[in-house]
């Protein structure tokens, strides 16, 4: 599994569905490890009932089936998919409108879901998916990109409420893909995926909704400022080790 | 998931299939081939424990490494210390001979191992003739300088792909350049490669060279996370045919423009892209420029359910 996880941080993140696919015929007995481990770009359904689309993950899928959260009817239809517990189900019908308000906001465009459900060692976990086409033909308003995709995933694991205050675990994902291409400059690739974690107690005074919000707008801003810093400090870094530019022109390197 | 097998499952059997030893040996070969500039021994070490059987192993690795290291313009050092040669298509004799044409030697490699075990002067039928050579290692001579002074561990070769044997004017003949610049540096999680190569056609009858140059660069950042850059030009360009020193000059010097215009165009890349990019994916700030009302959203989502109660909205 170590070697697995290994060879997934060193194969191009292009390449991922392939060396998933590969590696679960290679190890199918931890195909549940590697499944929830791995981390590929979010794919979308159409909810029919609504016509509205929902994304995709392990925590949705039952069988061949995913869960919209929208209707919380499965897609393609599947008779006995678990169900979240009224109560939780009511949080998720919650988290879902707000989320969709906070996604407008920050991304002006995009898809998201939130799934939650009980888990034996916590009180309950959710997840919180954010699917962007930022590219010329998507929701690029600016079209820059030929191809640029943001995929967040937020996984929160909230602990049992003891004295007001409930331990909040989040571990957070960033897939990002961009590609630019003209005829003098070529073709411009970056992608990959960087991942963070953040732990807080928090009191549940406002809220468990409020609360796991507030984590992941936090969370989110330190991403971008990571990605920024690894997809085009790193990598330019990199490039002018190779081919340092000429002296006189002095490079501006992205603080921070 | 994770359900332990009460029903449910995935379609299909139940019990996965066993892959055969020839499945297994392609996809560890897949993994191989495609390890990043410079990770292909990591990569070999978690395909090795992942397979549990050495001798699938070593039939993938037989069959990958050559592979991986001719796109990735190996550089090996030579046990004379006369220099490195490259491992490439251009020079490749047989599976593990190649020719480094600039001490008109043969290497013989270990692939796997990734050195170069032998070195042996080169057969006259292996050489060009000295009209051909003439050209060849005056543009060679010229495009180590440039090397030298633009990349810190660049390495190049220039080889003749068709003509070698001409004895004078009158013939068309055509050379390969290949630059090879590689860096790795695992203690900080990165490694990165940049790559020319560039067909050289001279034209004997028209007396113009043509030039075609494919750049490549990537790089490779793996602390928590995995990030990679792949840029890539394809080029063209021309010059008049002259003599040896005259070519190897302006040959040079069309190299070292296009080359160095590249790299300027990924600086403009990297100096724009990340506010343009970033502003399309997700902005800093949501568009009410301050952080999002989190502790309203209780009365926020209510106000909703009202307004879709009432009909307003959709």
């Amino acid at each position: 599994m170590e070697a697995a996880m290994d060879l997934m941080r060193r194969i191009s993140p292009k390449e991922s569905e392939t060396a998933l696919s590969a590696l679960l015929s290679l190890l199918p007995h931890h195909s549940a490890d590697l499944l929830s481990q791995v981390d590929l770009p979010l794919q979308v359904c159409m909810d029919q009932q609504l016509m509205k689309e929902f994304i995709l993950c392990e925590y949705n899928r039952d069988a061949d089936s995913y869960r919209s959260p929208w209707s919380n009817k499965y897609f393609p239809p599947l008779e006995d998919g678990p169900l979240p517990s009224p109560q939780l189900r009511k949080l998720e019908i919650e988290a879902n409108e707000v989320f969709t308000v906070y996604r407008d906001q920050y991304y002006e465009g995009g898809v998201s879901s939130v799934y939650i459900w009980e888990d034996h060692n916590e009180s309950f976990i959710a997840c919180f998916l954010i699917k962007k086409d930022g590219s010329r033909t998507g929701h690029g308003r600016r079209g820059y990109l030929q191809e640029g995709s943001w995929d967040a995933v937020h996984v929160i694991e909230v602990g049992p409420e003891e004295e007001g205050t409930a331990h909040y675990r989040l571990t957070s994902t960033v897939m990002l893909s961009l590609t630019t291409e003209d005829k003098s400059s070529g073709t411009f690739n970056l992608s990959g995926s960087i991942r963070r974690q953040m732990s807080h107690d928090l009191s549940v005074a406002e809220g468990h909704l409020c609360n796991m919000g507030k984590m992941i707008e936090e969370m989110e801003g330190k991403l971008r400022n990571s990605l920024d810093q690894v997809y085009f400090g790193k990598t330019r870094e990199m490039v002018c080790t190779l081919r340092p530019p000429p002296d006189g022109i002095q490079l501006r390197l992205p603080e921070n | 998931m994770a359900d332990g097998g009460g029903g449910g499952g995935g379609g299909g059997g139940d019990e996965p299939e066993e892959l055969s030893d020839k499945q297994k040996a392609e996809i560890a070969k897949w993994f191989l081939a495609n390890a990043p500039a410079g990770e292909i021994q990591y990569v070999a070490k978690d395909v090795r424990s992942i397979l549990g059987d050495d001798k699938i192993y070593e039939m993938a690795a037989a069959e990958a490494f050559p592979l991986h290291n001719k796109a990735h313009l190996l550089a090996l050092e030579m046990p004379d210390r006369s220099g490195d040669v490259l491992i490439t298509t251009y020079g490749e004799l047989d599976k593990i001979n190649y020719f480094d044409p600039r001490t008109a030697q043969v290497a013989t490699v270990d692939h796997v191992k990734q050195v170069c075990t032998n070195v042996r002067p080169a057969n006259d039928d292996e050489l060009p003739s000295p009209y051909i050579e003439d050209f060849r290692s005056t543009l060679d001579a010229e495009l180590s300088k440039y090397v030298g002074e633009t990349y810190p561990k660049g390495v190049c070769a220039v080889y003749c792909v068709s003509g070698k044997d001409a004895e004078g004017p009158g013939a068309d003949f055509e050379f390969v350049v290949v630059i090879s610049a590689v860096k790795h540096s695992p203690q900080n999680f990165c490694n990165g490669i940049w790559q020319s190569i560039w067909n050289i056609e001279f034209k004997d009858d028209l007396q113009f060279v043509e030039i075609k140059g494919k750049i490549q660069v990537g790089a490779h950042y793996f602390e928590e996370g995995n990030v990679q850059l792949d840029a890539k030009l394809e080029c063209k360009d021309s010059t008049i045919f002259q003599s040896p020193e005259d070519s190897a000059v302006s040959i040079t010097n069309i190299v070292r423009h296009h080359e160095t215009e590249y790299l300027a165009s990924l600086e403009a890349s990297y100096v724009n892209l990340p506010d343009t990019t970033f502003k399309d994916l997700r902005r800093k700030l949501p568009v009410t420029r301050t952080l999002f009302p989190w502790q309203n959203t209780m009365q926020f989502s209510l106000t909703r359910d009202i307004t879709k109660e009432m009909g307003i909205g959709k």
